[in-house]
């Protein structure tokens, strides 16, 4: 089987982020960055399916600049075997949809059964690629998975999906595309030998032009949004505590949740 | 001069520092309390090759020098340095004189074993009447046909307890000591007439097993020698200048955790109505730790990147162990003192860390006996 993983590289999760003086993006400087965690789950399934089926190649797919290639090679170490970057400054400030756009044409060119991907990246927050990606390829998706098995015939799958307060039993055909929840598998360790072994692996180049699109349908140009303003939550505001006997105090609770929180 | 950390070493950087934060952190009291490495975190050092970081492919290490394997160790320093000291011995001190030294049969035999952590190493030169003066051990070995036959004591062995192999060092020319009459053996856990003695009970560097070894009338086979007769005492030597780096690496870990918690404490700790940090006196302490650390480092990369192309750095590894172990100490006491009494408390792991440093400036040869190499390499220039 081939299995392409969507991965994404974001800011480490204890960064603190910065918003840039033009309020469009976060500060760059000082970033430290990571695998998105849910990203890491696909890249584990996918592994966890290959050491089961055997005779299967794990593909790691981003788009991102150059240091983007640090997160394909994090994927290598913990077992993943051939990359493909989708590097060229066209990609610079893709929304979803143009990010889906790229990412589509690109698996395109690979040959795949199945793909894989984070039910989202942890620094936009969209959920919306995987889902996009699909659709573009016009294949079967099933979202937030928590437990999966590929039938004997290969070409279809039982899935569980998550629900509020349960779980969802589908069948799919493949190939499709599947997107993790948190509780799926718990990613491994990359070993030593696997870091050691990174740079024996391959990584493709991919630019706008590789992927037969225009650049009019790629990066800011290719977007279907615009960020228009990025500003911080405010700050938390210290909590109350109502004091007074308990009848009473209730009822002046009641009546801030009503009058000031507007919560009732 | 580049001192950009190749991208190899610092995935490994990165996943020692999750694997400190994730599997060490929330267990340093249990490693403390129990003094022992629990087992499954032994595993799992095990699964992900680290202890074989240093020894090269051929024997089924990953080959990694010196400088990898000390940035490496100042991660887990950050953590309980038990763990840095157990896999040491295991990444050189345990096997360097068998490498340097030994036959190739001897080497097949064992290093792949060593680089899996199937095989548990230790290193025995130090003795009751021989600590600084190492040239004065007592154990012997006497030549009996084909074989050895080895009595005496050893103490403070690292790994002692639970080692399967050591690299023993025994007089075998009383009249030469350390001029050819002390040669090196490696005895296998099991040989008859051999076995660990007590286990020491330590002031602080709980988790890493120490103990004496004994032997009565151990016998093993000549071919067991590692080099030649006489070689013993070159065979320990060599050791030593990579154990004073990447040991000692650990130390700068512990001190980077000394300056972070301070940090973060006197950020957050109010007294006469404002956060300790806004006082000089908390700011000065801040600013010699973090200088101190800086200058360990750059000492430390340097020595170790010059070792890894082969040069010569007794000198540089004596400078930089004397310099560290002294360093962490100071770091360790200023940590406590920023603290205050929260830093005595067993809640924090400040006051285990003040222990812990304190072996520093005693293992692997004595600040003192670090300045007579210092000088003694500086005097025989010019």
């Amino acid at each position: 089987m081939n299995i392409v993983c969507c991965i994404k590289q974001v800011p480490d999760t204890a960064t603190v982020i910065k918003i840039d003086p033009e309020e469009k993006h976060i500060q760059r400087e000082g970033i430290t960055y990571i695998v998105s965690p849910y990203d890491e789950f696909a890249v584990e399934e996918a592994l966890q399916i290959k050491e089961k089926l055997g005779d299967t190649t794990v593909t790691v797919v981003t788009m991102g600049p150059e240091r983007a290639k640090e997160a394909l090679r994090q994927c290598f170490a913990m077992g993943a075997d051939e990359g493909y970057h989708l590097v060229d400054d066209a990609f610079d400030d893709s929304d979803t949809y143009a990010t889906a756009t790229t990412l589509a044409a690109a698996i395109k060119k690979i040959d795949f059964d199945l793909i894989i991907c984070g039910k989202h990246a942890v620094d936009g927050d969209t959920s919306q690629v995987g889902a996009q990606v699909a659709e573009l390829l016009d294949i079967p998706q099933v979202s937030m998975i928590m437990k999966e098995e590929i039938n004997d015939d290969k070409k279809t799958a039982v899935v569980n999906r998550q629900l509020e307060g349960g779980e969802e039993v589908l069948e799919v055909q493949l190939p499709s595309l599947w997107t993790c929840q948190k509780g799926l598998n718990e990613p491994r360790y990359p070993t030593l030998k696997g870091i050691m072994g990174t740079k024996k692996k391959p990584i493709t180049d991919f630019t706008v032009s590789d992927l037969g699109l225009s650049p009019e349908e790629v990066g800011l140009l290719g977007s279907k949004t615009d960020v228009s303003k990025m500003y911080p939550p405010p700050p938390r505001l210290p909590g109350r505590i109502v004091e007074g006997e308990p009848e009473e105090a209730v009822k002046e609770l009641a009546k801030l949740l009503r009058e000031e929180a507007k919560v009732i | 001069m580049d001192f950009t950390i190749p991208e190899d070493i610092k995935h490994m950087q990165d996943l020692t520092r999750r694997f400190v934060k994730e599997e060490v952190l929330p267990r340093e009291e249990e490693i403390e309390e129990r003094d022992e490495i629990p087992e499954d975190i032994v595993k799992k050092l095990k699964e992900l090759g680290f202890f074989g970081v240093t020894i090269p492919k051929e024997y089924g290490g990953l080959g990694i020098g010196t400088l990898g394997w000390s940035i490496m160790n100042i991660e887990l320093g950050k953590g309980h340095p038990a763990i840095g000291g157990f896999l040491s011995l295991n990444n050189g001190t345990g096997w360097r004189g068998l490498y340097l030294y030994g036959r190739e049969d001897q080497k097949q035999k064992y290093l792949p074993g060593v680089a899996s952590g199937d095989i548990i190493t230790a290193f025995g030169l130090t003795e009751p009447e021989a600590g600084s003066d190492a040239a004065n051990i007592q154990t012997h070995a006497d030549k009996e046909g084909d074989n050895y036959v080895i009595n005496g004591r050893k103490h403070f062995i690292s790994n002692g307890p639970i080692a399967d192999l050591v690299t023993v060092m025994v007089v075998t020319d009383k009249a030469k000591r350390a001029r050819g009459g002390i040669s090196a053996f490696l005895v296998e856990k099991g040989t008859s007439g051999f076995r660990p003695g007590q286990t020491h009970r330590k002031m602080g560097n709980k988790g890493a097993q120490q103990s004496e070894l004994i032997f009565e009338d151990c016998v093993v086979p000549a071919s067991n020698m590692v080099g030649q007769l006489g070689d013993g005492f070159k065979v320990a030597m060599c050791t030593l200048d990579e154990t004073r780096l990447t040991v000692l690496a650990g130390a700068v870990g512990m001190a980077e955790r000394c300056m972070e918690m301070s940090r973060d404490y006197a950020k957050m700790r109010v007294q006469f109505g404002k956060p300790i940090a806004e006082f000089q006196a908390i700011q000065w302490m801040l600013a010699d730790m973090a200088t101190e650390i800086y200058a360990s480092k750059m000492m430390l990369y340097n020595a170790a990147w010059r070792y890894d192309q082969g040069e010569r750095i007794t000198r540089e590894a004596a400078m930089f162990k004397l310099y560290a172990s002294e360093m962490v100490c100071r770091c360790a006491d200023r940590a406590l003192q920023i603290h205050g009494g929260m830093g005595y408390m067993k809640e924090l792991p400040i006051e285990r860390i003040y222990r812990d440093a304190r072996l520093l400036r005693i293992v692997d040869g004595t600040s003192e006996i670090q300045k007579l190499i210092i000088a003694k390499d500086i005097l025989k220039e010019g």
